[in-house]
C-alpha cells in the first residue's frame, strides 16, 4: 500500500533524514565548543566558494559516484556489497599495472584501457564473494568484509615486494609516465573560455563517472537485465518462478558492482596521485554506502548525494585546516546519514506516513 | 624456535586473543538472538576511548571500565533501537555504529585532550596491572611446567582471567538456563517464542545489551590493560576478526575461545616475525595478516564443515496482528 505520494518517498524522506543528521552534527560541533554556523559558512566557502574548492569537491564526488553506484546496483538485487573498499583497492592495482607496464602513446587510449583494467580487477574481487553467495550460500556481507581485509594485505604485499621501484623506501609504485597524465578540469574548460583552478585534482574521470550514472540508469530501468535484477531484488521466489536464474543475477549484479567500485581508481590513482599508494582509497568505498542510501539507489540520486559528500569532504578538510574541528567530523556526519537514511529509515518514515494518512482522510 | 620463545609467543597470543574473545562472545549473544552485529568494532572503539579517558581523569581503571561499558551499551541501545524497535537493516545499523565510533572518539579526544585524537598515557592504578600468581619465583625454576606457570598463566591482568571465565559462563547461560534456551530460540524462530508468551523484543534487547557490556570490557582491556591509553583507531579491525572467529566457531562458546586463541596466535606470530622461511619458501607477513580472513571465507564457503548462522538472524520480527 502506498500511503505516500512518490515525491515524498524520493525527496521528502531523504531530506528529513539529512536535516536530522545536520541538526545532530551541529549539536556535536556545539558540544566541542565551536560555532556551527561559522563552521557551515567556512565549509561552503572552502568547498564551493572558488574553482579550487569546486575542483576538490568534484574530485571527491567522482570517487563517490563510482562507489555509490556500485552499492546501488547490488542494492537493486537486494545484496549489500560492503566490499567496495577492497574492490576499489584492487581496481587501483589494475590501473597501476596498465599505466606502469604498458607504454601508452596518448592518455585517451590509456584511459580506456585503465578503465577496463580497473573494472576487471574490481569485478574479479567481487566475483569470489558473489560465487560463494550464489553457490555455497555464504553471506555476502561477511565475505565482502573479509575480502576488504584480504585486499589490503594483497595490496600491501604487491606494493612492498613487487611493484615498488628499486631503491625506494615508500610502499608505492613508480610515478606513472607523463603520457598517461589525465587532463584536469582546468585543461578541459580552458578552451571553452572558462578559467578553472590549475591545482585542483578534478579531472576527466568526472565525465566518465557521469557517463556511468547514465549507463546504469539505462541498465536498471530500460533493459531486460535491469528488470531481472530488480525483479530478483523484490522477490527471489517470484524471480525464480519467472525463469530468472538467481545464480546469474547474483553474479552479474556483483560483477557490475565490483567493476564500478574498481573504476573509482581512474580518478584517485590515475587522475590525482599518478601512482598507486597504500591507502589510496581513503575510505571512499564505505562512503559509497552512505551515498547509495541517501540517493535511494537511483543513479540521479547517487549523483546528487555524491556531490553532497564531495562538498562535505572538501568542507571538512577546510574546517580541519582553519578551526580546531578535526576531519573526523565528516566521519560522524557520514555515520549519521547512514543511520537516518538506512537503519532508522522507519523512524523517519512512520510519522510522515501518518501525516499523509491524516491528510488523505481529510480529503475524503 | 626454542621452548622459551614458544612460551613468549603463546603468552602474547593470550594477550591478543582476549579482546577478540570478549568481542566474539559479545557477538555470540547478539547473533544467537537473531541480531546480526557488525558494529562490534565500533562498540569496542568507543569503550576503549571512554575507559581510557575516565581512567586518566579519575586515576581508577575500574571507573574507566565502567565508563567503557556504559559507552558501549549506549551504542548497543542504538543498534537495538534501529534493528528491533524500528525494524531497520541490522547490517546498515552496524556500519553506521562503526563510523560513529571512529569519528566521535577522535572528535571528543581532540576536544578534551588536544593530543591529536589520543588520551594521555595511563600509569599506576589507572591501568589494569598484571596479577602475579603466588610462588612464581620458585615454581618458575621447574623445567617445562615452570615457565608455563610463571610466564604463560601468571602475570596477566584481571580482565584476561575474566574473559576466559566468561567462556564457561556463556556456555552455562546458553545451554543450562531458561534465558539461554529462549535466547537461542528467538534466534531460530521468534514466532514460536512469541507464541509461548515470551517477549521477543525484551529478549533481543537483553541480548544486545549483554553484547554491549562484553564489547565494553573488550574496549577497556585494549586501552587500560593491553596498552596504556587510547589511540585513534586502536581496535584496528579486531571487531571484524572477532566476527570471523564467531563464524569459525559456528556460534558456539568453547569453539569461539579456540578460534580466538588461534587468531591471537596468528597475530602474535605476525607481530614477532616479519617473514617466515620454510626451506626456500617464504611466507610473507601480509599473508599472516590476512590468514584469519581467508580461513573465515573458507569456512563460510562450507569447504571445511558448514557454518550455518542462526536461522532468524538479520530478520526483524514483525508480530502478526
Amino acid at each position: 500500500m502506498n500511503v505516500m505520494p512518490k515525491w515524498a518517498d524520493v525527496v521528502l524522506i531523504p531530506l528529513i533524514s539529512l536535516v536530522l543528521a545536520a541538526i545532530l552534527s551541529a549539536l556535536v560541533i556545539l558540544a566541542i565548543g565551536e560555532d556551527p554556523v561559522a563552521a557551515v559558512k567556512l565549509m561552503i566557502d572552502g568547498a564551493l566558494g572558488s574553482s579550487y574548492g569546486w575542483g576538490y569537491t568534484l574530485y571527491y564526488a567522482t570517487n563517490f559516484m563510482f562507489t555509490g553506484l556500485a552499492v546501488s546496483v547490488a542494492f537493486h538485487a537486494r545484496m549489500f556489497n560492503i566490499g567496495g573498499e577492497g574492490q576499489a583497492m584492487l581496481g587501483g592495482l589494475g590501473v597501476a599495472m596498465v599505466c606502469v607496464y604498458i607504454p601508452w602513446p596518448h592518455w585517451s587510449l590509456a584511459l580506456i584501457f585503465a578503465t577496463l583494467g580497473a573494472a576487471l580487477f574490481g569485478a574479479a574481487w567481487a566475483a569470489i564473494p558473489a560465487y560463494l553467495q550464489a553457490r555455497r550460500g555464504s553471506h555476502i556481507v561477511i565475505t565482502t568484509i573479509m575480502f576488504n581485509f584480504i585486499a589490503a594485505a594483497v595490496l600491501n604485499y604487491v606494493l612492498v615486494n613487487v611493484m615498488r621501484p628499486k631503491g625506494s623506501m615508500d610502499p608505492a609504485t613508480a610515478r606513472f609516465p607523463d603520457a598517461v597524465h589525465l587532463p584536469s578540469l582546468h585543461d578541459l574548460l580552458g578552451p571553452l573560455g572558462i578559467s578553472f583552478s590549475k591545482s585542483a585534482p578534478a579531472n576527466i574521470s568526472l565525465l566518465v563517472a557521469i557517463g556511468a550514472c547514465v549507463l546504469i540508469w539505462v541498465l536498471i530501468w530500460r533493459t531486460k537485465l535491469g528488470f531481472e535484477i530488480r525483479a530478483y531484488g523484490h522477490s527471489e521466489s517470484g524471480a525464480l518462478y519467472a525463469g530468472i536464474s538467481p545464480f546469474k543475477i547474483t553474479m552479474i549484479a556483483m560483477l557490475i558492482s565490483g567493476g564500478l567500485a574498481g573504476m573509482m581508481a581512474i580518478n584517485n590513482v590515475m587522475g590525482e596521485a599518478e601512482r598507486l599508494v597504500l591507502n589510496a582509497t581513503e575510505g571512499a568505498g564505505f562512503i559509497g554506502i552512505a551515498v547509495a542510501l541517501m540517493g535511494r539507489s537511483h543513479p540521479f540520486g547517487v549523483f546528487l548525494a555524491a556531490i553532497l559528500f564531495g562538498f562535505l569532504y572538501q568542507g571538512g578538510a577546510e574546517l580541519a585546516l582553519w578551526t580546531k574541528i578535526p576531519r573526523e567530523l565528516i566521519v560522524v556526519i557520514q555515520a549519521l546519514v547512514i543511520l537516518f537514511t538506512g537503519a532508522l529509515d522507519n523512524m523517519v518514515r512512520m510519522p510522515v506516513e501518518r501525516v499523509f494518512l491524516a491528510l488523505r482522510k481529510g480529503d475524503n | 624456535m626454542d621452548f622459551l620463545t614458544l612460551i613468549q609467543v603463546l603468552d602474547s597470543s593470550v594477550r591478543l586473543a582476549v579482546p577478540l574473545l570478549l568481542a566474539c562472545l559479545a557477538g555470540l549473544y547478539s547473533e544467537r538472538a537473531g541480531i546480526f552485529d557488525i558494529g562490534l568494532e565500533g562498540k569496542m572503539l568507543m569503550a576503549a576511548f571512554f575507559s581510557g579517558a575516565v581512567a586518566f581523569a579519575t586515576g581508577s581503571a575500574w571507573l574507566g571500565l565502567l565508563a567503557g561499558i556504559a559507552a558501549s551499551v549506549m551504542l548497543s541501545g542504538l543498534h537495538g533501537l534501529a534493528s528491533i524497535t524500528f525494524r531497520g537493516n541490522q547490517l546498515i545499523s552496524g556500519v553506521a555504529i562503526n563510523f560513529l565510533a571512529a569519528g566521535m572518539t577522535v572528535l571528543i579526544a581532540q576536544s578534551w585532550f588536544h593530543q591529536g585524537g589520543r588520551t594521555p598515557s595511563l600509569a599506576g592504578a589507572a591501568r589494569f596491572n598484571p596479577i602475579e600468581f603466588p610462588f612464581t619465583e620458585t615454581i618458575g625454576t621447574i623445567p617445562i611446567l615452570g615457565p608455563i606457570y610463571s610466564e604463560l598463566l601468571s602475570g596477566h591482568s584481571i580482565l584476561v582471567y575474566l574473559a576466559f571465565l566468561a567462556v564457561p559462563a556463556t556456555w552455562w547461560i546458553l545451554y543450562r538456563t531458561r534465558f539461554g534456551l529462549r535466547l537461542r530460540a528467538v534466534g531460530e524462530n521468534p514466532a514460536a517464542v512469541d507464541t509461548a508468551g515470551v517477549s521477543v523484543v525484551r529478549l533481543r534487547f537483553s541480548a544486545v545489551i549483554i553484547c554491549g557490556i562484553l564489547c565494553g570490557v573488550a574496549g577497556a582491556y585494549l586501552a587500560t590493560a593491553l596498552q596504556a591509553g587510547f589511540v585513534k583507531d586502536m581496535t584496528a579491525g579486531r571487531g571484524f576478526i572477532a566476527l570471523a572467529a564467531l563464524i569459525f566457531a559456528k556460534w558456539r562458546p568453547w569453539q569461539a575461545m579456540w578460534a580466538c586463541l588461534l587468531f591471537g596466535f596468528l597475530q602474535a606470530i605476525a607481530l614477532r616475525y616479519q617473514n617466515i622461511n620454510i626451506g626456500d619458501f617464504t611466507i610473507p607477513v601480509q599473508f599472516m595478516d590476512a590468514l584469519p580472513y581467508i580461513l573465515t571465507v573458507v569456512i563460510l564457503a562450507g569447504f571445511v564443515g558448514k557454518a550455518i548462522p542462526p536461522r532468524a538472524g538479520g530478520e526483524p520480527y514483525v508480530k502478526e496482528r
